[in-house]
C-alpha cells in the first residue's frame, strides 16, 4: 500500500445539484469492502491527465457501499471533474484528516452553521446525527446560501425539514420577490437560533470570513472556544503530511484537521497570509 | 577505534562497490563539493578546501593533501535518499479506463562517504517525517534502511556553521556505519576509524588496520576541539520557538521582504525541506500520464494556492512560513528543529540573507516589547 | 394595556428597561396584525411607527423596473423595523411586506419622541437599544456585500 497512489473507482452517478455544484456517487473498482469514513474526512481526487484535489465526503457514513463528494466547479480540476459522467474513472486518495466532533458532541445541542459548498462537508454529520438520535439535544442547521437558486440539496433539506427532531433555518444573500425564506447572512440567524449556549458543540463550514463572523456571534451567545469547531482550507497536494503545503502555523490540515476547534487555532484565525 | 592509512580509504570503497553499494561522496563539479558516485579516492576533491559566507562560495587550493578538509556544499544525501524528482505511478487511459501502475520503490544501495555530523542530524530529521508518523514513505524508507554511512568529523567549519548551537556537530556522535577523523599532522597522514553498527563492523573487520596509540588518539580529538573553536556563529535557542511564535506580526519579516528575492534557494539546499508538488505529464494523445513528484518550496506563489489566489502574497510572509516552520512549527510537528547550523542556506542565499540573524532580531524586538511592557 | 405590557416586556428589545418607562412605551403601543402580502409601509409614505415584531416574516424590499422587487433583508420574531420616524424628513426608505402572518406592535413615532424628549433617560436608553440594531444591520449588510460564496 502506497498512499501517494490511487485506487480506481467508477462514477454511478452524477446528479446537478446547481448551477455550479455536482455530486458524484463512487463504487470502487478494486475492493467490495465499501469505502468507511467519518464525517469531516476527505479524499484526494485523481482526474486523469489535469489533477489532484481534495474534496470532502458528503455521503452518509452509514453506506459504506458507495461513495459521495459534491464537488463545486470553480477551477481547472473542478470544471473537469463537472464533465463526468456514469461509468467514467477517478482515483481515489483517502479517506484523511480528523473529522467533526461527534462523539464529543454526545448529549449536547449540536448548532450546524454551513455557508455556500460548506454544507457538503456537514451532510455526513446529518446523517449521523439523524440515525443516532437518541445521542444528542436539539440540532439545529443555519445554513446560507447566495440566492435560493444556489441552496444545495433542496429537496433533501425540504424533507428534513418535516421532521420536527431537527430545526433547519435556511437564509440568502439575495433574493427576489417570489421567495419566500430568510433574507441576510448567515450570521443574523445566530441570536435567536434555538440551542443552550451552555451545552451546545457548534460546527462550522463556509468561507474563512464567514466562519470568523460566525465564531464573533456564538461567542456573543456564550459559547465556549473550545466547543467551537471550523473545518480549514489550504493548498493540499498529498493529505499526509508529506508536501507541506497544507501547513497553517504549526498543524497540518490535511492530518491534524481539517477540523479544528477554535480554542486551538485561536492565535492564527484571521491572522493574515498564515 | 583504529587507524587507517590514506591508501585504505581505496580499499574501503573497493570493498563497498563489492557489496553492491553504490558509492557515492564529495567530487568537484562547477567549481563546488558535489555529491556525486565515486569509484577511487582520486574523485575526492584531494587539497582542496572552502570559503564560505553569506551569499558566498569559494573553492581554494588548501594547504595540504587533505581528503576531507571542506565542509558542506550546495547539495545534501538528500538528492539520493529524496531525489528532487520522482515518478509515483502512470495512469493509462483507454477506452475511457483508468488503469494506475504504481512505480516500483528504488533499490538502491547507497553507501555514503564523508558524511558530516549535521548531515546525519539531517537525515534522521527525515526519517521523522517519512516515515515517523502513521504514514510512511516507503519509497525513502526502503533507500534510508539500505544505506551505509561513512561520516567524518569536521576538521575545519566556516563561518557560517553554527552547529554548536543546534547541538548537532561537530563531532559525529551516532547514526553512523562507520565515522573517520582525519589527522594531518607534521609528516602524519592518516585516518582514526570507528564502527558504529554491526554493518560497520563487518567492514572494518576487513580494512588494513592498526591499534592507535595514545598521541594518535589525542590527535583525533584535537581535531574536533581545533574545529569547535572555528565556529563563530551563534543561535541562541532558549525559548525561540515561543518567541517566534509569538511574534508572528515581527516587523523584521516586512523588512526581510526588501531584501529577499523569494528564489526558494534556501529551501533548495536546505538538508531538511521536505515540501514537494506533484504533477501529471502526458503524452500527445493523452493516453498516458506520469505522476511526477518534485521538490517545492514555500517561496513560490503556488505554494499557498487555493481556489480565488494565494494565501501568501507577500514576500515577508513567505519567509515567515520558512523561518518559523524551521526554527518554531518544526518542534511541534516532528519533535525536533528543522535545523541543523549547517549554514548552506546562508552561503547559498543570493543576498546573504541570514536566518541566525533574522530570528535574532525577531528575538530582540519581542524581547523588547515585553521589558518595555513592564515598565509602564 | 395589560396584554400589550406583558408582551412588550417579554420582547429582547424591551427586556431589562425600567417598568416606568416600559410604562410610559405601552401609552404609544397598539397591536397589528399583517395578512401575508399586505406592505406595513411603502418607500417614501410619511414614516410614524416603530414596529416591535412578535411574530412572522417581513421582507425589506427595493422595487427596480428590471428586476422587480429585490428583498434586502427579512425580519421577523424578536426583531424591530423602522428608524424613519426617529430621523427628518420622517420618511419610509423601503417597502415593508409581510410574508407570512405578522403580528407586531406598533408604536407611534410623534408620541415616542415626545416621551422621549420629555424623558431623557428613557431617551438615552432607547438611543442605546436602536444603536445596538444599528450596529448588527451594519455588521450584517457589511459581511452580505462581500458576496461570499460568490464567483471569485
Ligand atoms: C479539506 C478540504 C475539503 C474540501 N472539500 C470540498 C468539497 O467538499 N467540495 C468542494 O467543492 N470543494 C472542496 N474543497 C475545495 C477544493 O479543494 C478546491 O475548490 C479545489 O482544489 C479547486 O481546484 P481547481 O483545480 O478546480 O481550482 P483552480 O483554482 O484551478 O486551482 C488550481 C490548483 O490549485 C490547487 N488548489 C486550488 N484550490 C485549492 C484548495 N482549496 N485546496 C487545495 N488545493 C487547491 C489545486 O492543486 C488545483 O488543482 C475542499 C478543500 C479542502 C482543503
Ligand atoms: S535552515 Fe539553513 S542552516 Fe538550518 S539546516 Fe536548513 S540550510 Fe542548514
Ligand atoms: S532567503 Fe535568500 S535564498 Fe531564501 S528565498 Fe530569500 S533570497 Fe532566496
Ligand atoms: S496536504 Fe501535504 S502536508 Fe498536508
Amino acid at each position: 500500500m502506497d498512499v501517494m497512489v490511487p485506487n480506481t473507482f467508477k462514477v454511478q452517478k452524477f446528479i446537478k445539484e446547481t448551477h455550479d455544484t455536482f455530486t458524484i456517487e463512487l463504487k470502487s473498482l478494486e475492493t467490495k469492502n465499501g469505502f468507511t469514513f467519518e464525517p469531516g474526512q476527505f479524499n484526494m481526487i485523481y482526474i486523469f491527465g489535469i489533477g489532484e484535489i481534495p474534496i470532502s465526503i458528503s455521503g452518509d457514513p452509514n453506506k459504506s457501499g458507495i461513495l459521495v463528494h459534491t464537488t463545486r466547479a470553480v477551477g481547472t480540476v473542478t470544471k473537469e471533474m463537472a464533465k463526468l459522467k456514469k461509468d467514467d474513472i477517478v482515483g481515489i486518495r483517502g479517506p484523511f484528516g480528523r473529522p467533526w466532533p461527534i462523539k464529543e458532541a454526545i448529549g449536547s445541542d449540536v448548532l450546524l452553521v454551513a455557508g455556500g459548498i460548506g454544507l457538503a462537508p456537514l451532510r455526513p454529520v446529518i446523517y449521523h446525527l439523524l440515525s443516532n438520535r437518541e445521542y444528542y439535544g436539539r440540532i439545529i442547521l443555519l445554513y446560507g446560501a447566495r440566492t435560493p437558486q444556489d441552496i444545495l440539496y433542496r429537496k433533501e433539506l425540504e424533507k428534513l425539514r418535516s421532521r420536527l427532531d431537527i430545526d433547519i433555518i435556511v437564509t440568502v444573500d439575495r433574493a427576489v420577490k417570489n421567495w419566500t425564506g430568510n433574507v441576510g447572512v448567515v450570521t443574523t440567524l445566530i441570536p435567536r437560533a434555538p440551542f443552550d449556549p451552555i451545552n451546545t458543540i457548534a460546527m462550522i463550514c463556509g468561507p474563512e470570513i464567514m466562519m470568523r463572523y460566525t465564531i464573533v456571534e456564538l461567542l456573543k451567545r456564550g459559547l465556549s472556544k473550545e466547543n467551537i469547531y471550523v473545518s480549514m482550507e489550504r493548498n493540499m497536494k498529498c493529505g499526509v503530511g508529506f508536501c507541506g503545503h497544507c501547513q497553517y502555523g504549526t498543524e497540518f490540515i490535511c492530518k491534524d484537521g481539517p477540523v479544528f476547534s477554535f480554542k486551538e487555532i485561536e492565535h492564527l484565525f484571521g491572522k493574515r497570509e498564515i | 577505534m583504529k587507524i587507517i592509512d590514506i591508501q585504505e580509504i581505496d580499499n574501503l570503497i573497493s570493498l563497498l562497490r563489492e557489496m553492491n553499494y553504490l558509492v557515492v561522496g564529495p567530487t568537484i563539479q562547477n567549481g563546488a563539493i558535489i555529491y556525486s558516485q565515486i569509484t577511487t579516492s582520486k574523485d575526492l576533491p584531494i587539497g582542496y578546501t572552502d570559503d564560505q559566507s553569506p551569499g558566498r562560495y569559494r573553492l581554494i587550493k588548501d594547504k595540504k593533501e587533505s581528503y576531507f578538509n571542506y565542509v558542506v556544499g550546495p547539495q545534501s544525501w538528500k538528492k539520493f535518499l529524496y531525489p528532487a524528482i520522482q515518478k509515483l505511478y502512470t495512469a493509462y487511459f483507454k477506452n475511457n479506463k483508468l488503469e494506475i501502475e504504481r512505480e516500483e520503490n528504488p533499490t538502491t544501495k547507497y553507501a555514503f562517504i564523508g558524511v558530516r555530523s549535521c548531515e546525519i542530524n539531517a537525515i534522521e530529521i527525515q526519517d521523522r517525517i517519512f516515515f515517523g508518523g502513521e504514514y510512511q514513505n516507503s519509497r525513502y524508507k526502503g533507500l534510508r534502511k539500505n544505506c551505509f554511512i561513512v561520516a567524518v568529523n569536521c576538521s575545519k567549519a566556516n563561518s557560517n556553521c553554527f552547529c554548536t548551537s543546534m547541538n548537532t556537530g561537530p563531532e559525529v556522535k551516532s547514526g553512523f556505519d562507520l565515522v573517520l577523523t582525519e589527522v594531518i599532522n607534521n609528516s602524519h597522514h592518516f585516518f582514526l576509524i570507528d564502527s558504529g553498527s554491526e554493518k560497520g563492523e563487518e567492514v572494518l573487520s576487513k580494512l588494513n588496520t592498526r591499534e592507535p596509540d595514545k598521541e594518535s588518539l589525542e590527535l583525533g580529538n584535537k581535531v574536533i576541539e581545533e574545529t569547535k573553536k572555528q565556529i563563530t556563529k551563534q543561535l541562541e535557542t532558549e525559548d525561540l520557538k515561543d518567541i517566534l511564535l509569538r511574534s508572528l506580526e515581527s516587523p523584521v519579516y516586512d523588512e526581510v521582504s526588501k531584501r529577499c528575492l523569494a528564489c526558494g534557494n534556501c529551501t533548495m539546499v536546505c538538508p531538511t525541506c521536505f515540501c514537494m508538488t506533484v504533477e501529471d505529464y502526458t503524452d500527445f494523445f493523452k493516453t498516458k500520464a506520469e505522476r511526477i513528484q518534485k521538490w517545492d518550496s514555500c517561496f513560490t506563489l503556488e505554494y499557498s494556492y487555493i481556489h480565488g489566489g494565494s494565501v501568501r502574497v507577500t514576500t515577508g510572509s513567505r519567509y515567515r512560513q520558512w523561518l518559523t516552520h524551521k526554527l518554531a512549527s518544526w518542534h511541534e510537528q516532528f519533535g525536533t528543529s528543522g535545523c541543523v547550523g549547517c549554514g548552506r542556506c546562508i552561503t547559498w542565499c543570493p543576498v546573504g540573507i541570514d536566518i541566525t540573524e533574522e530570528a535574532t532580531k525577531v528575538r530582540r524586538i519581542a524581547e523588547f516589547q515585553t521589558t518595555s511592557m513592564e515598565e509602564i | 394595556m395589560e396584554t400589550l405590557e406583558k408582551i412588550l416586556v417579554n420582547h429582547p428589545f424591551v427586556q431589562g428597561l425600567a417598568p416606568e418607562h416600559v410604562q410610559l412605551i405601552v401609552g404609544c403601543a397598539k397591536n397589528v396584525v399583517f395578512e401575508p402580502g399586505k406592505y406595513l409601509f411603502r418607500e417614501n409614505e410619511q414614516a410614524n411607527s416603530f414596529y416591535i415584531i412578535r411574530t412572522g416574516k417581513v421582507a425589506i424590499e427595493v422595487y427596480s423596473p428590471e428586476v422587480g422587487s429585490i428583498i434586502i433583508q427579512t425580519l421577523g420574531e424578536g426583531d424591530i423595523l423602522g428608524w424613519s420616524w426617529l430621523i427628518p424628513p420622517y420618511q419610509w426608505r423601503f417597502d415593508a411586506r409581510a410574508v407570512e402572518l405578522t403580528r407586531v406592535i406598533e408604536l407611534d413615532g410623534t408620541c415616542l419622541r415626545n416621551k422621549c424628549e420629555n424623558d431623557p433617560a428613557l431617551g438615552y436608553e432607547f438611543m442605546k437599544r436602536l444603536a445596538n440594531v444599528f450596529e448588527q444591520r451594519l455588521d450584517a449588510m457589511r459581511i452580505q456585500l462581500l458576496d461570499l460564496y460568490g464567483k471569485k
